[in-house]
């Protein structure tokens, strides 16, 4: 099963270590999200939820994903699936955390 | 009790370092944006605890950070410190590191690329921030790819001056190594109307209409990287200074050529003299003394650092075309470093002081004009930036 549930479901992700003290939290945020539970939805609801991460993992003109960050899910990396592609029931349900994560590329 | 307050931005950080008018003990603060690399940071000449900073990263993009108490604390624009992080009504407090082109129509689509084909502008990050001289709500950002933006309500939202990108030679402004960025800012303190900016790899422009409308002032430069070496634009313009108590009068250090303007860019004269070697980033003026002037000469644009190993700043106090070399508390061997381009300040102290920082993480002081100098700190990450406030 993957993704349309009928009420809001809670959705982890976790963020590079930067865009957690940006968004001035601890570990793994937590969003609501409405419908169907994909990136796309999932990026909203953290945009929403924390203002100022707006621009940091999407472009602001563009909306494209920043090159240097990647979104594994469940041990897989969908960086280049379609971002409305429904995530697995794992992702939808909370069991897993959609990763957010920095490409190890120096620095 | 008059002091000093220099900020410094680095490839992992910025600091803040604080003295007391001899310049002699340092309070060192630091790394604020730990890990991110502080393209500039610099303060109202208005409200010296307003504070603007450019946070970026290859990651994660740009991030605008204000203080307004001095570099204490800091906060996104429109995101108050202390308070919640989410705005009550749902509005979006990430447009303060918002940057989006006018791309509405040519010539404001493209510009040259490395290889001389066409390229679309992309935003990449801001080099340097320039708060206005009578606001401290509003302040201009230069940003690669180059372009001139202000915020006129402290830095929550940026719309462009895009003016600049199409008053007609955008289409023709190429990168420099370091990207195609606007990394000067000039505001005149007498003609309010007058801005003046310059590019790698397009030159210096002014407007005189408040950044409306610009024209390219760069005559008299000679470049023998662009296949028309006196072109109008295409320049290499590694900085330019203007003195505060002639304000027609500006100075450039060119990737090669130190120049000279009287008459506020309308023509350029090479005043590199006696220089060992022309190329360097870094030029500024004496706070007080509109004809003495410091460079870095470095060795040459394949070799970023100084001739010989030997850290020399140069100093004319004629306007250019005979210099001094300033050695004393500088390294004199082994010293293979480079001083980029916003990485020089002067302070406004009756004994003028001099800064500058170092890609090995140096930044020295001079209290007495350039004559000694001294470590302030030694082992900071790569410095990109050097500013001072003169308080009291």
């Amino acid at each position: 099963m993957s993704g349309v549930p009928e009420d809001d479901v809670t959705v982890r992700v976790e963020l590079p270590a930067h865009l957690r003290a940006l968004a001035r939290v601890k570990g793994e945020l937590s969003v609501e999200v409405t419908g169907t539970v994909s990136i796309l939805t999932v990026l909203d609801a953290v945009e929403k939820k924390y203002p100022m991460l707006e621009g940091t993992i999407r472009d602001h003109a563009t909306r494209a994903r920043r090159p240097f960050l990647r979104f594994f899910v469940c041990s897989e990396d969908w960086s280049h699936n379609p971002l409305d592609k429904p995530l697995p029931e794992a992702i939808a349900s909370g069991k897993e955390p959609l990763l957010v994560v920095g490409a190890i590329a120096g620095g | 009790m008059s002091g000093v307050r220099v900020l410094v931005g680095t490839k992992k950080g910025a600091f803040t370092l604080t003295s007391d008018g001899k310049r002699e003990k340092w309070d060192v603060s630091g790394p604020h944006f730990a890990g991110w690399e502080m393209y500039h940071l610099k303060g109202s000449p208005v409200d010296a605890n307003r504070i603007y900073a450019s946070q970026t990263s290859g990651w994660f993009g740009q991030i605008i950070q204000r203080s307004d108490d001095g570099g204490k604390t800091w906060f996104q624009p429109g995101t108050p410190p202390g308070e919640s992080t989410t705005a009550p009504d749902g509005a979006p407090k990430g447009e303060s590191n918002k940057f989006v082109y006018n791309t509405s129509a040519a010539p404001l689509t493209t510009h040259q690329f490395y290889d001389g084909s066409q390229h679309p502008w992309e935003f990449k990050r801001v080099w340097h921030l320039e708060p206005a001289l009578t606001d401290p709500d509003t302040v201009y950002a230069g940003v690669e790819d180059a372009a001139l933006f202000i915020s006129r309500n402290g830095g929550k939202t940026w719309e462009e001056l895009s003016g600049l990108r199409g008053h007609g030679t955008g289409p023709q402004w190429q990168p420099g190594a370091g990207g195609m960025c606007l990394h000067t800012i000039l505001l005149d303190p007498v003609n309010k109307e007058r801005i003046f900016v310059a590019i790698s790899a397009a030159g210096a422009f002014r407007s005189d209409d408040a950044g409306k409308t610009w024209k390219p002032i760069n005559k008299g430069l000679k470049s023998q990287y662009i296949p028309n070496p006196e072109a109008e634009i295409g320049h290499c313009v590694h900085r330019i200074a203007q003195a505060k108590q002639k304000t027609n009068l500006l100075y450039m250090q060119k990737h090669w050529d130190v120049m000279r303007s009287f008459d506020a860019g309308d023509r350029w004269t090479e005043v590199s003299g006696n220089l060992p070697t022309d190329f360097g980033f870094v030029i500024d003026v004496h706070a007080h003394e509109p004809e003495t002037i410091y460079v870095v000469p470095i060795k040459s644009d394949g070799e970023h650092f100084p001739l010989d190993g030997k850290l020399r700043v140069y100093r004319s106090k004629t306007g250019g075309n005979e210099w001094e070399e300033l050695t004393k508390g500088l390294p004199q061997s082994n010293c293979f470093v480079n001083v980029l381009r916003d990485a020089m300040a002067v302070d406004s102290l009756d004994k003028c002081g001099v800064y500058f920082g170092t890609t090995g993480g140096q930044v020295y002081c001079s209290a007495d004009s350039g004559d000694t100098w001294a470590p302030i700190v030694r082992d900071l990450p790569a410095v990109y930036s050097v500013e001072v406030q003169t308080l009291g």
